[in-house]
């Protein structure tokens, strides 16, 4: 385009092309960067530099509104060592691992579900729809409902249930034994749609052949689901799992609209604990030191999930 | 046919046949118990939320609780624009959820056009980098996001709802992958005809890519309209509030608290995302399952 005329007849017509190609993609480039910088303006300023400024952060006392001042890992070893507030932040770390149990409960009943789920029906899209709904309503609505479900007088819908039972009546968001199974069962409801979708995906991207050779040798429903089914899902499950966990850790929205942490920090998780330092004490740098423990968490939760991606190709 | 098939007799043949219509009838019939009844399971707070939301102030505090209403209140639904300002509260959602969707999907249709049909020095170093922000969590960047906001004294102010939102990665990715797979000749006989790139873009490729588009706007917009921890720290003012912290608020002193009119006000709150929901159920699922993401 740009080339002179005259170095067009000359002999050396590569070097001069290579150059033209050249100048091309260093047009291309600038043209790109373009393109991709409206995402990486916002990804600059609202993910990378607040993600080294909580670090940052985290080694400042920082009571708002008052000024910061430097105290280096002071706010670290106060979270685990001092009287009063260390078993509280202890107490956090628990119950985010007790709030996660509900993951792997989430991971059978959902596989379960999809186990049933995964037939040529008629109608069978319905029952998907209905499966899938929780997962989509807001979860700020969806406490609402379960705040009411869970009523501790005996209107309350599941206290009625007990009661038609023969059952005494119980407290459950307000009784700190039952508050966290409570919240446990909540997150089971509105998580399970979001698994059955991922694992009737993985289902039905195995194979019909395998299960026909295999009743062919004469297996039955049980040697089918634990030498096909179960190895072959064994990617998508460990995929399910970890995103569940990180999602787990995030779990802020329905501790926050059912319980606020009560009672008496029973269900307090880590980011639970970390709002309320950082946005009811306003200590940002106590806060802080939280985020960036809770991030080192979720990222081995990643670097598993990574690494055991790895792994199952290799396996297939 | 083999030939083994043919030596049994016709009669043993449709016995056998007639036998396993009647097993594949039971465990048919069987399997839509159980699906049934975990549907309903599953359905059950749904339900419960509608009936409460029709009952009136006595009747929600009734024991044994009533299925039907007796009396339905339909008048809750009315009441319950009255109880707070959800009208403002709608509005903000609203605006909130419009702006950022629109703008997300600028951001990432760019970007996913120069991966997907660029050449360009430091392309992969880029790439790495939009793949790290979906490990940094939102958690991490939520005190030094509020501490900027505070700088730029953005509280209780649109753009701090949405500004920090106009990026996704996810959306990058997604995009990315569709735009792949429209043919190069598509570009270059533009190109001949003196199209130019941005031109491509907007008039070839976008028309082409439409239901991608459609189910990334949707879920765009459901992130958003569905968001609680941003909008709970940035806003403190009723009016700046969006629907799903209007409906926390909405939960007053113990025992006053208006059952009937809350489980209205909930069901309007969820109502928005699931009409989008059953609108383009597939290729919404579909966006759902590759990002594994909520809410925000």
């Amino acid at each position: 385009m740009s080339i002179p005329t005259e170095m067009k007849s000359t002999q050396k017509i590569s070097p001069q092309r290579s150059l033209g190609m050249k100048r091309r993609k260093n047009k291309e480039t600038f043209e790109a960067y373009l393109y991709l910088l409206p995402s990486l303006l916002i990804f600059a300023v609202f993910t990378f530099f607040p993600a080294i400024f909580s670090m940052v952060v985290s080694t400042f006392r920082w009571n708002l509104p008052s000024q910061p001042s430097f105290v280096g890992l002071e706010n670290y070893i106060y979270l685990f060592t001092d009287a009063i507030e260390s078993p509280i932040f202890w107490k956090s770390i628990l119950n985010t691992f007790y709030f996660s149990l509900g993951v792997p409960i989430n991971l059978i009943i959902s596989l379960l579900i999809a186990l049933l789920l995964n037939r040529k029906i008629r109608g069978v899209g319905i029952f998907r729809t209905t499966f899938f709904l929780p997962t989509i309503t807001s979860t700020a609505a969806v406490s609402v409902v379960w705040l009411w479900l869970f009523h501790p007088a005996n209107y309350g819908l599941f206290n009625t249930i007990l009661i038609s039972l023969g059952l005494p009546i119980q407290a459950w968001l307000r009784d700190p034994v039952l508050a966290m199974p409570c919240l446990i069962m909540m997150g089971v409801w509105s998580g399970m749609g979001y698994n059955i979708i991922i694992f009737l995906a993985g289902l039905q991207s195995i194979p019909g052949t395998y299960y026909e050779a295999a009743k062919i040798d004469g297996a039955n429903s049980i040697s089918l689901f634990r030498h096909i089914t179960w190895p072959l899902l064994g990617p998508t499950l460990f995929y399910v799992l970890t995103v569940g966990m990180i999602n787990s850790l995030k779990a802020f929205t329905e501790i926050d609209v059912m319980t606020q942490g009560g009672p008496l920090n029973a269900t307090n998780t880590m980011a639970y604990y970390l709002y309320q330092n950082a946005f009811q004490f306003f200590q940002m740098g106590k806060a802080s030191a939280i985020a960036v423990l809770l991030f080192i968490l979720m990222l081995l939760l990643t670097w598993i999930q990574f690494r055991f991606v790895d792994r199952s190709v290799h396996y297939e | 046919m083999n030939n083994k098939t043919d030596l049994i007799s016709d009669s043993s043949r449709s016995t056998r046949k007639i036998k396993h219509r009647i097993l594949t009838f039971f465990s048919n019939g069987i399997w839509l118990v159980v699906v049934i009844a975990l549907a309903f399971a599953v359905m059950l707070p749904f339900i419960w939320m509608i009936v409460t939301s029709l009952k009136g102030p006595t009747e929600v505090f009734a024991y044994p609780p009533t299925w039907i209403p007796k009396d339905p209140q339909w008048s809750n639904y009315i009441e319950m624009w009255k109880e707070a300002p959800f009208g403002r509260y709608f509005l903000n959602s609203a605006i909130v959820a419009i702006a950022v969707t629109i703008g997300q999907l600028t951001s990432c249709i760019l970007a996913a056009f120069a991966f997907a049909r660029m050449d360009f020095k430091g392309k992969n170093v880029m790439f790495m980098i939009f793949l790290s922000t979906t490990m940094i969590s939102s958690q991490v960047t939520l005190i030094p996001t509020y501490l900027v906001m505070r700088t730029l004294d953005w509280i209780d102010t649109y753009q701090a709802l949405i500004v920090p939102f106009l990026a996704n990665a996810f959306g990058v990715f997604m995009l990315r992958q569709s735009f792949r797979t429209v043919p190069r000749e598509l570009e270059e006989a533009a190109k001949l005809d003196g199209c130019s790139r941005f031109r491509f873009l907007v008039q070839i490729l976008l028309p082409l890519c439409k239901p991608i588009l459609a189910s990334q706007a949707l879920f765009a917009f459901m992130g958003n309209w569905n968001s609680y921890q941003w909008p709970l720290i940035i806003t403190n003012q009723d009016s700046m509030r969006t629907l799903q912290i209007g409906l926390r608020y909405f939960v007053s002193g113990e025992g006053s608290t208006q059952w009937g009119v809350y489980m209205a006000a909930a069901l309007v709150v969820c109502l928005p995302v699931v009409i989008i929901y059953f609108l383009v159920q597939k290729t919404f699922v579909e966006s759902m399952a590759s990002t594994g993401l909520k809410d925000i």
